[in-house]
């Protein structure tokens, strides 16, 4: 992307001053905007970026649902961020360098120009060969055939490279794949074309074979589309977690990128960051929400001395870690390590076009093959009408439509997905998607929101309620401010507490009518835990406690309940308490049959596996670290966006936004979509029942030829829009 | 009478050229990178494509 300076003057446009803000090393920030839609939407984000000070150039893509911004150095993108989440769009940042889009992109701008190549020859050659068909003769033939040659030669050369590429390459390894007969009938056809023309003879297949090139093209050029979107997503997704971490080296704090990070550094953590490396507490006192890594919702303490993984999220009080693991050696790093080998024994699975192309590909060059043996022994030798029908049989037969027929669904699948906000990051996430009838959920941070709620606050008097405002509005953490905000919503206003100081890692406390109250912890408040998450109030030698629970993911409840119209089994897996999670299922609708709680990352696992050997097809919704082994095992897997990277890696399709409702959605399309394919085969066989026969007895002239070509690539591709 | 495919060939060939011609050039200027957005931003009033120049 080329920056534009702003005009001071007129002046300036016409003689470019030498005085104007140097082009500094511009910070290059990609943001993920799920909930872009429209033109004012565009309108807004672009104004708030843009008024973000230090924000040079702000642009939104919609298709992408992207926003790329280039902003001096100094510009952090927290402030970017938070403007637009202030203007009330859900934001993700991605990572600017890891989105080297640019050899993907090369390959399709290669692609396109090829397809654009051949669209052009097989327009003119259209055009000849109508003249030729309807009855040209002699010379004119001739010539035509002679004007066709000149395009179709250097097209055939130029646009077929990627089939040539691709068939020579299978044949080295002992392969007969699909593009071998493709490039055997791009080759045979001109060849034979290009014979008869010097022979003046009456057939030439030049409008065939350039077609032929134009629709396997098309079906190419979609499936790297797939493809080029597929691995951005892996890779963008894995730099969603933007890693940097504020180090103290020589008395400075720098903040760096986590690659720097060496072991034996002192790093800071504000209440609110998550840990980037595993480490020892070396000073400070706080709260780890470990619930991505463990399921747990419960907040734990930490002392100097604890130790703790990268991955944990810092709630109350600031932490300063000596580093004990960064990078590759982290646990975070140790568990992606575990799901790679879960995913490549997925690597087994064959998708429907392999296996259509596996039977497919011998039968057309046996097909072939049977032509031409027949016709050489029918016709006493004569070589010319034996190469001219093989060949008619192999133009007929190739694979075309078959080409076309899975790239044209799964593109129109996954751009209608996309558009509902889930990324399909495999291309055969779409079939196995389809064969699903068991959903396992996790619940902290899948089903809710990891953000919690309180339960009982009708349980409390109102001068409770203002005493525990007094105290909750004086902290960060997570419980405390949702108390907070909670107490205020019902219109209470605090009540006088003085000397209000926060202990981290164990509450609030201050001095309310002569007497120390506290709010934090059990064990600190002198209170009895509760087997939920909660918090203490601690007020004139009485303990009350206020329960929470996490706030439900907007749609969860819907998607539950068109599961479940969907006859599908559904199922709830946690690492977290069995209180938590019954409470959550009922919530839900869901028996006590149909969850289990304290489950450990292998036990999800073994759960799935158990499933499967059953035969049962496993549609697995996690977020956190204890899920993704599950992820990687399970038939099929999603997760949403504020999902830890390994999670997100390991799943097939990523939920973008909030709500949760898109799933059930998918399910259904992915069931069409597989109908379609299906339909699609059938189709483009259905032809070729028709068609074969008649290039078989020598009756397939190049007009039926460019007909059935036409015919069953147009019909499948109108067939794969059908998906909705 | 077939003389007249001396004109038309060449012209249809030349104006099938400049559709391929157009498309590359498409293709180069990245064209087809927002097609959504492109539509949607022809409905605003922003200033677009370049910064505001200054009052």
């Amino acid at each position: 992307m080329t920056m534009q300076r702003p005009m001071a003057c007129p002046g300036c446009a016409v003689l470019p001053t030498t005085d104007v803000l140097p082009p500094a090393a511009d910070a290059h920030v990609m943001l993920s905007l799920p909930g872009v839609h429209c033109a004012a939407c565009i309108a807004i984000i672009e104004k708030t970026l843009h008024a973000v000070p230090g924000v040079q150039s702000a642009r939104v893509n919609l298709t992408l649902k992207r926003a790329s911004i280039a902003a001096r150095p100094q510009v952090s993108v927290a402030a970017l961020l938070q403007a637009v989440t202030a203007a009330g769009y859900e934001v993700y940042e991605l990572n600017a360098d890891a989105l080297s889009a640019t050899e993907t992109d090369r390959q399709g701008q290669e692609l396109l120009l090829r397809l654009g190549v051949a669209f052009f020859a097989m327009m003119n050659i259209m055009l000849l060969s109508v003249a030729v068909w309807s009855g040209a003769s002699d010379a004119t033939r001739d010539m035509f055939h002679w004007i066709s040659a000149a395009i179709a030669m250097p097209t055939v050369l130029f646009a077929g490279q990627p089939f040539f590429r691709s068939a020579f390459a299978s044949l080295r390894a002992g392969k007969l794949g699909m593009d071998v007969p493709i490039s055997l009938a791009l080759i045979l056809a001109s060849a034979i074309s290009l014979f008869e023309t010097i022979k003046s003879g009456e057939q030439a297949y030049f409008d065939a074979a350039v077609m032929l090139c134009f629709f396997l093209l098309g079906g190419r050029y979609l499936d790297h589309r797939t493809r080029a979107l597929a691995r951005s997503a892996a890779a963008e997704l894995a730099a969603l977690e933007v890693p940097r971490a504020t180090v103290l080296r020589a008395g400075n704090e720098a903040v760096l990128p986590i690659a720097e990070v060496m072991v034996g550094d002192l790093i800071r953590v504000m209440p609110g960051g998550r840990i980037p490396a595993d480490g020892i507490v070396s000073e400070g006192a706080s709260e780890l929400d470990r619930s991505l890594l463990t399921g747990e919702s419960l907040p734990v303490p930490v002392t100097p001395g604890s130790l703790v993984g990268a991955g944990e999220v810092n709630l109350t009080g600031p932490l300063t870690l000596r580093v004990t693991a960064a990078g590759r050696d982290s646990s975070l790093h140790r568990m992606a390590d575990l799901v790679a080998v879960a995913e490549s024994a997925k690597g087994a699975l064959r998708s429907l076009a392999d296996r259509a192309a596996r039977v497919y590909s011998p039968l057309v060059h046996l097909l072939s093959f049977t032509a031409f043996a027949v016709w050489m022994w029918k016709t006493g030798g004569d070589l010319r009408v034996a190469v001219n029908i093989s060949a008619a049989v192999l133009i007929i037969t190739c694979p075309c439509a078959l080409g076309l027929a899975v790239p044209a669904v799964i593109t129109s699948a996954s751009g209608r997905l996309f558009r509902k906000g889930l990324l399909v990051k495999n291309g055969t996430a779409l079939e196995r998607l389809a064969e699903v009838d068991t959903v396992i959920f996790d619940k902290t941070g899948t089903l809710t929101l990891g953000r919690a709620e309180v339960s009982d606050l009708d349980a409390h008097p109102q001068e409770v309620l203002a005493l525990a405002l007094a105290l909750a509005a004086g902290t960060s953490h997570p419980l405390g401010q949702a108390l907070a905000a909670a107490v205020r919503a019902r219109g209470i206003t605090a009540a006088p507490v003085s000397h209000i100081r926060e202990v981290p890692g164990s509450g609030v406390e201050g001095i309310w009518q002569g007497g120390q109250v506290r709010l934090g912890r059990a064990d600190w408040c002198g209170a009895v835990a509760l087997d939920v998450t909660a918090t203490y109030l601690a007020a004139g030698g009485a303990t009350r406690a206020f329960a929470f629970s996490d706030r439900l993911r907007p749609g969860a409840k819907t998607l539950i309940a068109a599961l479940q119209a969907q006859r599908k089994a559904v199922m709830i897996l946690s690492g977290d308490t069995p209180g938590a999670v019954a409470a959550m299922a009922g919530r839900l609708g869901l028996g006590p049959a149909d969850w289990q709680a304290g489950m450990q990352p292998a036990d999800k696992a073994a759960v799935i596996a158990g499933l499967a050997a059953q035969g049962r097809r496993v549609l697995m919704v996690g977020d956190g670290l204890n899920d993704t082994t599950a992820l990687a095992s399970a038939h099929v897997s999603i997760s949403p966006a504020s999902a830890l990277d390994a999670a997100r890696v390991a799943s097939d399709i990523v939920l973008l936004g909030q709500d949760m409702a898109p799933i059930a959605d998918a399910l259904r399309i992915a069931t069409k979509a597989r109908r379609r394919m299906i339909e699609n085969f059938l189709i483009s066989g259905g032809y070729n029942v028709f068609a074969v026969p008649l290039a078989l007895v020598g009756l397939a002239t190049p007009l039926a030829a460019a007909l059935a070509m036409s015919l069953s690539s147009i019909t499948v591709t109108l067939n794969a829009l059908r998906v909705k | 009478m077939m003389e007249i495919l001396t004109i038309l060939i060449p012209v249809s060939l030349l104006l099938g050229g400049l559709g391929l011609g157009a498309f590359i050039w498409a293709m180069r200027t990245r064209q087809f990178d927002d097609p959504q957005g492109d539509a949607s931003r022809i409905l605003t009033g922003e200033w677009d494509g370049r910064p505001k120049p200054e009052p």
